[in-house]
């Protein structure tokens, strides 16, 4: 879709958002998760929402750039590959098809997981034919050789393009020196060498031995009872082979020294990245450092870190950090972007926030009203369909608790600032920390 | 200000839609509120946008929309600087701005109860903006910040910017939205409080609200909160009309860049300017032929096809406030040049020309306006962008509705008219984003090596 650029948002990424226990009828509007699992081992989560004729799917498969075992770019292009040929029919037929009944199919992938997602009217009439096309997308892709070969042309061109972001180098040159020999580090869209060694073998074992039921999460939200979401499942996923889980993926490292990169681009503004590996899913830590950074950087307009580099100092349209959970320790990350010739001075505010920050903790007004802005947002975390399949995506693939979201707001409220103190000297080294600064000179 | 409760209008009613009523309101001083009743969360969002933005704006002062929109931020006679957002956040709501050319809307998200709040923070800073120059002297540079972001580091966007300066002549909609970057570095606090005073008034504003609430219950806040502000004189922008078009312009951009690129836009009416009210519908329906999925011609026959390119899109605004473009876009795939992709784009248009899209195709584009149009209900704010969208630009939120309606009335008699009208090439604009090496292998200066140190 050609996207146009005219609009400017003002401020940061809309962070998090919410509210007050006491005042929110929380309880009404929380999803009744149900779960099961299919014969062949799938694991389903579904969430009725009648209120709109449509149906949304999400199938998580343990399938992501961690199982490229040294081929970069394999579980993206195995990903890429699936609706481009299927039972026999072609990307054209099969997306002709999709679209004449007004669905949405795609794929994706990222380090941990990659996904099928469809999203179609609920009546009969519409989603059943959507249903076919999306299990002869999980259960019969073709890897035809033609659209092979296409697409790895087509994604050495977007390995090139994404050469002219200097976030985007940022990105994966920090990922490269914080996660050293582990499967994070490699870049998940390949590299121009790795992409050009595939082999569509390849391709094809990587799909047999990891899109099997056992390693499927399966989410559906829609308006859909029990019984048919059941049926639904079944018919997609039914008649995939059960297969293997995947392992867990290895721990992670701790780092132990600091390392600094500069890379040459030709922006006028230079990137900067600072960070470590964090923190995991189902991490004991994971309330105490998700609070925590909201005070440091993560609540939007409102941080520390928005309040020294860009409210006191308008050295950067945008200063966040942020935990990044995964199924290991996915990385902590504080990033900003300044004029090449300041950008030594914003990277001094910023070290000296976080330093601060990981020694004295929050002030004990500034946890409150962190604590007020997540909780008291937590409706709008929740407000729409495609909200919560995330959610039961989440809870399903990394086996969180089915009362994730009604625990959560009470697991934020608990969090102390004595907690996070501890948690930040813990998990947080300013120390040994990945510093990447990619851009110009002044 | 007594008599406001009793002497507000109900200006239009009430309409009955099967994806939620809306309501439509307008206060004494002018401000119109339009409230849809969505209750499938216990949350709301409300937005309030102003008839303004870079397409209101002249030489010399773009940007000045957006830099205002971030002043917006900076405290008003009772709210310091910060405070706007420190008490939407705390309670818990998200919230955001955002300008284009034809208008500048701030919005929060909240939980139902907290509506309040947001009404009585937009209202202040609807007629009592504090305007400081150490709080402007950061924000500037923020806001430079912003534009080597979004378009000083990004080829295409550069290209963008320069295209669109070079298709239009004297129409406004050549202005970028985050304005030049001469225009920034020379704004002055008395361009931000002349365009704050002269556009920014409740007969110039409109509230949108959607969300689990009850329409009069929204009304008695409005009227509470935003009722007492003042009108203004609003004078509206002069037309400025673009002088016809003459013959093909070309432009290209070099920019250290990896990748080339090529964007070519031909001058189309807008809902609000065309001579027959089906013709931008006609055209809608057009780009989604070429560019409303993987199944659209475009994707299906040029980069799967025929593979010259690697991607390539289309794309049309029927809501804008002025006559735009129908863009084209794309990069060329493997040994392919921008003169062949742009021989195959030439290629799509005149078939286009030459005889009727098919039934099969029209009957696709047809069921994805269908189905989204249900799939937009998942979202409150989406609900409440479309609302406030076309009443920014002038026209009829009920457009919105009759959408799907119009699209479904297209034939493909239709589509072809509009393709031998309007997509010519005296009206066409053609760029090329020609690379030039980035040098990343270059070696940084060694005196930058210390990093993190303060000078």
């Amino acid at each position: 879709m050609f996207t146009r650029i005219a609009m400017t948002a003002c401020s940061v990424s809309a962070a998090s958002l919410s509210l007050w226990l006491a005042v929110v009828p929380a309880v009404s509007a929380m999803p009744v998760i149900q779960h099961w699992v299919t014969d062949n081992g799938a694991r389903v989560y579904f969430a009725a929402a009648p209120e709109l004729p449509m149906v949304d799917i999400n199938i998580t498969f343990a399938a992501g750039s961690v199982r490229d075992d040294g081929h970069a770019g394999l579980a993206d292009m195995t990903s890429t590959l699936l609706d481009m040929g299927a039972a026999g029919l072609s990307a054209d037929e099969i997306a002709s098809r999709v679209e004449s009944l007004g669905a949405e199919l795609s794929t994706g992938s990222a380090r941990d997981m990659a996904w099928i997602k469809l999203r179609s009217l609920s009546d009969a009439g519409h989603l059943q034919p959507a249903l076919k096309l999306l299990a002869d997308v999980i259960n019969r892709p073709d890897f035809n050789k033609a659209d092979f070969e296409r697409e790895r042309e087509r994604t050495l061109v977007s390995i090139r393009h994404s050469e002219q972001s200097p976030a985007t180098v940022a990105q994966y040159t920090f990922f490269r020196l914080a996660y050293g020999d582990h499967p994070y580090a490699t870049r998940p869209g390949g590299t121009l060498e790795s992409i050009s060694a595939l082999q569509l073998d390849q391709l094809k074992a990587f799909y047999k031995r990891y899109y099997v039921a056992r390693n499927a999460v399966f989410s559906i939200v829609g308006d859909l009872d029990r019984k048919a979401a059941e049926q639904l499942a079944e018919q997609v996923i039914g008649q995939l082979p059960a297969g293997k889980r995947a392992p867990a993926v290895a721990p992670v490292p701790v780092l132990t020294a600091a390392v600094e990169q500069r890379v040459y681009h030709p922006s006028t503004q230079t990137h900067v990245l600072v960070g470590a590996p964090g923190m995991h899913r189902g991490d004991p830590d994971y309330f105490t450092l998700y609070v925590g950074n909201h005070v440091l950087g993560g609540g939007g307009l409102v941080s520390r870190l928005n309040e020294e580099v860009r409210e006191n100092r308008g050295l950067s349209y945008s200063v966040s950090s942020y935990f990044s959970p995964m199924e290991q320790d996915g990385p902590f990350l504080v990033s900003l972007q300044t004029r090449n010739d300041q950008v030594d001075d914003a990277i001094g505010i910023m070290r000296e926030t976080l330093q601060d920050y990981v020694e004295k903790g929050p002030t004990e007004k500034e946890l409150v009203d962190s604590k007020k802005n997540i909780t008291g947002g937590f409706p709008l975390r929740i407000a729409s369909n495609s909200d919560i399949l995330d959610y039961l995506n989440v809870i399903g693939f990394y086996d969180l608790p089915l009362d994730y979201l009604e625990a959560f707001n009470g697991k934020v409220m608990a969090v102390t600032r004595a907690q996070i103190i501890d948690a930040f000297q813990r998990r947080v080294d300013p120390e040994t920390m990945v510093t990447v600064i990619v851009g110009g000179e002044d | 200000m007594r008599s406001l409760l009793a002497s507000c209008l109900l200006v239009a009613g009430q309409v009955a839609l099967a994806s939620g009523v809306v309501h439509e309101y307008q206060l004494d001083n002018g401000l119109k509120l339009i409230v849809k009743e969505d209750h499938r969360a216990p949350v709301v969002v409300s937005q309030v946008w102003y008839k303004v933005g870079s397409s209101y704006e002249h030489d010399g002062i773009t940007g000045v929309s957006h830099v205002l929109e971030h002043m917006m931020f900076k405290g008003t006679d009772d709210h310091p600087p910060g405070e706007f957002s420190r008490i939407i956040s705390e309670n818990g709501g998200s919230e955001n701005a955002f300008t284009s050319g034809d208008y500048t809307a701030y919005f929060q998200q909240l939980e139902t109860s907290r509506l309040p709040i947001s009404f009585e923070l937009e209202a202040d800073r609807m007629r009592k903006l504090h305007l400081q120059d150490e709080e402007f002297r950061k924000e500037i540079n923020v806001v430079m910040e912003e534009r080597r972001l979004r378009t000083d580091d990004k080829p295409t966007a550069q290209t963008y910017e320069q295209f669109n300066a070079v298709a239009f002549t004297s129409s406004s909609v050549r202005i970028p939205t985050i304005g030049w970057m001469n225009d920034l570095e020379n704004m002055q606090l008395a361009d931000l409080q002349h365009w704050y005073e002269r556009w920014y008034a409740p007969n110039n504003a409109i509230v949108v609200v959607v969300g689990d609430v009850e329409p009069e219950a929204v009304l008695k806040l409005a009227k509470k909160y935003f009722g007492p502000l003042k009108p203004e004189v609003i004078v509206p922008p002069k037309p400025r009309i673009e002088p016809p078009q003459k013959g093909r312009r070309d432009i290209t951009v070099q920019a250290p860049a990896e990748v080339p690129y090529t964007l070519m836009g031909y001058k189309v009416p807008v809902l609000a300017t065309a001579e027959e009210r089906w013709e931008p519908y006609a055209l809608e329906v057009l780009a989604n032929i070429l560019d409303g999925g993987d199944s659209a011609r475009l994707t299906s026959e040029l980069v799967r096809g025929s593979q010259i390119a690697t991607s390539a899109g289309a794309g049309y605004d029927l809501y804008d406030r002025q006559a735009g473009l129908f863009l084209l876009d794309g990069t060329p795939a493997g040994t392919h040049t921008i003169p062949d992709l742009q021989a195959a784009l030439f290629e799509q248009i005149q078939r286009l020309k030459d005889g009727p899209v098919t039934d099969e195709e029209l009957s696709r584009v047809k069921s994805g306006v269908v189905a989204s149009a249900v799939y937009e209900l998942d979202s409150t704010f989406y609900q409440g962008m479309k609302i406030g969208q076309l009443e920014a630009v002038g026209l009829d939120w009920r457009l919105a509705d009759e959408y799907v309606e119009r699209i479904n009335a297209v034939t493909a008699e239709q589509v072809q008219a509009v393709a031998n009208k309007y997509l010519l090439e005296e009206t066409l604009t053609v760029a090329e984003l020609d690379p030039l090496p980035m040098e990343t292998g270059r070696q940084m200066r060694a005196d930058s090596n210390g990093g993190g140190d303060v000078h």
